[in-house]
């Protein structure tokens, strides 16, 4: 029976589901395993080694993340051991990654690499010189790719393959020379690649940002995530808003949406710049000699209660008519049907579905 | 749809019809393209070699407009290799030996001469959907945007009803929205027939149901469509209008009227967030809110409801719709409850009117877990409709007649013109507009043409071309693709600034939903000379536009 499989995890006896890696379980039980080329929404890759842990009777610590766990294992996490291990793996990884001119940390926030620096407490100065790979020129409007930062755990790769189904990027070269490319070495924006962004957002390090939040990072106030849904198809997309003082600054998928599962296209991901745009509309607006002209909420409200009244005293209920948003939420709906049927007394209301 | 989005993935046959998904519902898509990769079969019908196509077994790539005709001879090949259900016919359906003997004269030849599908392909897709164990249909405007709209849809009705794929995980027949809230407004009744939770305003008991509820008499008519109203506006019955976040004058079908029928009104209300060209013929512009800056709830294309949240504040004195309506109602002074202090309040009275929302409330719909209908606070939530039976009994078998498209090639105009969206834009480009980022993928409109019938007219790559109706006539640059087939040339309608696609589209309706025949239009195209004023961007950006509906 599944669920009375159980493990050994620091000493502690604690159950597992079948098909349950031993990171999965290390995590949900709260134990720190740190982390790079895994993430939730992807397969097990097994490539950066910093997940390891000790298995008794394994010679060699095993990684976590491609590690299932089985009834009766005895597994330990962070010994001093592994930590040397994970610490020197931290040290190399940052040593592609300087700290101090990451434009990711600087610009976005801290970066998984950067944070990891700051737990293992290791700077880059024992590798400093090896860095791979280049790259940096693209014209598309919304990805920052610098390969410099790639330490090759392929989450974009499999990002795009696994969770967008787009094939857009593959792995090149070996060793130091390995790195990421698209399908014909050239720019994203002539390739597979749909701009959906997904790729900059499961990258550890610096090596793929948000163009738009470069900057962001510097300016000072706490950012504020907030769940929604995606307005832009019928899909129903969970997205996180992320604001600062109240005001938009971007936003990132909701991996555990039950739709998209992590996933957007690039209308998600990045089609927000209208709301924070200077063209919105901020104050009632009435004509007035034949020109629109800003008004009070009260005049605005006023005036036009007072000429549907006139109207429908003067051609009936049936010379009024109501056309809901099928953008807007669904409470307006209901209030303008409500209006129209309450107040207008008939049923004149539709929304535009029709065109 | 009658089924979930994420069911999608283990769906073993999978029939997309006219949707151009990757790029309309990327999200969907992948579903599509994992259960492709589990192994499942994928058949296309579309006129266009969209990106889906690629993934496909077979892509049937029909003549525009002849959808009843192919799906009628798949019905028959259904039923005459005898892979329909029987027990599920039997017992579920109505009409059976009615069909079959209408669908005699729909036979694969007449299919192919109609639809120019060959008959092998038509053969091969009917009885891979007719043996597959479940089988899904999904489609887009692709379908309904016809004369004929109600007769596709409901062709497909009858693949699913003699199968027995409606009612099941992972079949069904799944209407794809396009508006992210379109079925959350139906559902909250801006419907001229329907009060919330699609309850008949003809019938007496909803009518006294709804006057108790809200405490006066109500109209027991019908209201007419907007279409409809348009007509009035201009024949003078109708005198005000208000409209909600909606684009009208670019969305609707020959824009000459729209702006006739919205200049002839005496009141004209528009609430929205930008002052859109619509807006800009208001008597009075309400500043809304954005979805970013209120709460309140989005349902989704498979009834999922799922909450919106504010996160940033409003510019200047902007508010949420809801609360704009209220105001107004209230100054009418007639008496009844207006009275909201939050969209939650507003959600609650909706539930409690909707029987498909009885069960729902804003802690219930916070994980976004729940299709509806949810017709109480235990209830789980309908992610498959129609399991064990159909709301109304039996399902009709529907007989069905192929109608050609109003408006055909002739001399004149001798060449279909067919709309749709690009990814990066959405409906009229109000909002991705304003994203510079999606200005440079998509910076403007373009048609669509196939190599043969630019080579026909002297076209090369890039050139300016006058196209024109029976309705008006529209400017833009050509791009030559194969994506379109010879006859048929494509474009969107996201640049209404530069190109008003709707000047020379075809108002024609189909006669039940009154929807407009966007899909097609007879049109002529020629060269003319660069005209002044438009963007100096090319018509495609290097290594992509022409191919932009593969990858975006
Ligand atoms: S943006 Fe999307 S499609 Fe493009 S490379 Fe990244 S993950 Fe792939
Ligand atoms: S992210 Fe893309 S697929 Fe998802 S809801 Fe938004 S527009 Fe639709
Ligand atoms: S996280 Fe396990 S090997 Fe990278």
């Amino acid at each position: 029976m599944t669920d009375t499989m159980k493990m050994q995890l620091d000493g502690q006896e604690v159950s597992f589901t079948e098909g349950e890696t031993v990171l999965e379980v290390a995590r949900r039980e709260g134990t720190f395993v740190p982390t790079l080329c895994w993430d939730e929404r992807l397969d097990p890759y097994g490539s950066c080694r910093l997940c390891v842990v000790e298995v008794e009777g394994r010679r060699i610590p095993a990684s976590s993340c491609t590690l299932e766990a089985e009834e009766g294992m005895v597994v330990r996490t962070g010994s001093d051991k592994l930590r040397k291990m994970q610490s020197t793996l931290v040290e190399m990884v940052l040593s592609e990654n300087p700290g101090d001119e990451c434009p990711r940390c600087r610009d976005i926030g801290t970066c998984e690499v950067h944070e990891l620096a700051e737990q293992f407490d290791v700077g880059r100065e024992r590798f400093l010189g090896a860095i791979s790979n280049a790259s940096k020129e693209d014209s598309n409007p919304f990805l920052l790719r610098d390969y410099d930062r790639c330490i090759s755990c392929f989450r974009c790769v499999r990002i795009c393959a696994e969770v967008e189904g787009d094939y857009a990027i593959t792995m090149t070269g070996r060793g130091w020379n390995k790195g990421i490319a698209t399908a014909f070495g050239g720019p994203l924006m002539g390739s597979e690649c749909t701009l959906c962004g997904q790729c900059i957002y499961t990258c550890p390090t610096g090596a793929l940002a948000d163009k738009k939040m470069v900057g962001q990072g510097s300016i000072p106030g706490k950012v504020e995530e907030t769940r929604s849904i995606c307005p832009y198809c019928g899909t129903g997309c969970s997205i996180n808003l992320h604001a600062r003082d109240g005001k938009m600054i971007g936003v990132t998928p909701a991996l555990d949406g039950p739709v998209n599962e992590g996933a957007l296209c690039v209308k998600g991901q990045f089609g927000f710049d209208f709301v924070n745009s200077n063209d919105r509309l901020t104050m009632p607006l009435v004509r007035k000699e034949g020109q629109l002209t800003p008004v009070s909420w009260d005049e605005a409200l006023d005036y036009t209660a007072q000429r549907f009244k006139s109207i429908r005293a003067e051609h009936g209920p049936k010379a009024f008519y109501a056309i809901a948003s099928g953008r807007a939420p669904g409470e307006g709906a209901y209030m303008l049907q409500k209006f129209t049927r309450a107040v207008m007394n008939s049923n004149q209301v539709d929304n535009c579905s029709r065109a | 749809m009658s089924n979930s989005i994420p069911e999608i993935e283990d769906c073993p046959m999978m029939l997309c019809v006219g949707t151009n998904m990757t790029e309309c519902h990327p999200i969907i898509a992948l579903r599509v393209k994992k259960a492709v990769r589990k192994g499942a079969k994928l058949f296309v019908v579309d006129p266009r070699k969209i990106p889906l196509a690629e993934l496909a077994d077979g892509h049937l790539q029909i003549q525009l407009g002849s959808d009843v005709a192919l799906f009628n001879a798949m019905a028959k090949v259904i039923i005459d290799e005898d892979l329909h259900d029987k027990e599920y016919v039997e017992q579920r359906t109505e009409g059976f030996e009615e069909l079959k003997k209408h669908l005699e004269s729909f036979t694969l030849e007449y299919a192919e001469e109609i639809s120019g599908v060959p008959k092998d392909l038509i053969r091969e897709c009917a009885i891979e959907y007719g043996s597959a164990e479940r089988a899904g249909i999904y489609y887009t405007l692709g379908i309904t945007e016809h004369i004929c709209g109600v007769s596709n849809v409901q062709s497909l009705c009858n693949l699913a009803l003699i199968t027995g794929n409606l009612g099941k995980r992972s079949a069904g027949v799944n209407p794809l929205r396009g508006q992210n809230n379109i079925q959350g407004a139906g559902d909250a009744g801006a419907l001229p027939n329907n009060y919330p939770g699609f309850q008949d305003v003809t019938s007496a008991e909803n009518r006294e149901k709804f006057e108790k509820a809200w405490g006066v008499p109500l109209d027991p008519d019908k209201g007419i469509t907007k279409i409809t109203a348009l007509d009035h506006a201009v024949d003078g019955r109708l005198k005000a209008m208000w409209i909600c976040g909606e684009n009208t004058l670019v969305t609707d079908p020959d824009v000459k009227h729209t702006t006739k029928a919205l200049e002839s009104l005496d009141f004209f209300v528009v609430q929205d967030m930008f002052l859109t060209d619509t807006a800009q013929k208001a008597h009075v512009v309400f500043p809304a809110a954005a979805f970013t800056e209120v709460d309140g709830f989005f349902t989704n294309s498979d009834r999922r409801i799922q909450r919106i949240r504010k996160a940033s504040d409003p510019p200047g004195e902007a508010k949420p719709d809801w609360w704009i309506i209220a105001e107004v109602a209230k100054r009418m002074e007639s008496g009844v409850h207006f009275e909201y202090d939050s969209s939650r309040e507003v959600f609650d009275e909706l539930a409690s009117v909707s029987p498909i929302y009885a069960g729902l409330d804003y802690d219930r719909i916070d994980s976004g877990e729940l299709h509806w209908p949810v017709p109480d606070h235990d209830h789980p939530g309908t992610p498959v409709l129609h399991e064990g039976e159909f709301i109304n009994g039996k399902g009709k078998l529907q007989l069905l007649d192929y109608v050609p498209p109003s408006e055909n090639p002739d001399d004149e105009y001798p060449f279909y013109l067919t709309t749709g969206r690009r990814l990066p834009t959405y409906h009229t480009n109000t909002m991705t507009g304003r994203s510079e980022g999606f200005r440079i993928l998509v910076p403007n409109e373009w048609l669509e043409i196939h190599p043969r019938d630019a080579e026909k007219l002297g076209f090369e790559d890039g050139d300016w071309a006058r196209i024109s109706s029976r309705r008006g006539d529209v400017t833009t640059r050509i791009a030559i693709t194969r994506t379109s087939p010879v006859g048929t040339v494509f474009m969107s309608f996201a640049f209404p600034e530069e190109t008003l696609t709707n000047n020379i589209t075809n108002p024609d309706v189909d006669p039940i939903t009154e929807t407009p025949e966007f899909k097609v239009a007879a049109v002529a195209v020629e060269r003319i000379d660069a005209p002044a004023g438009f963007s100096a961007e090319p018509a495609l950006r290097e290594g992509s536009g022409r191919d932009l509906p593969s990858h975006g």
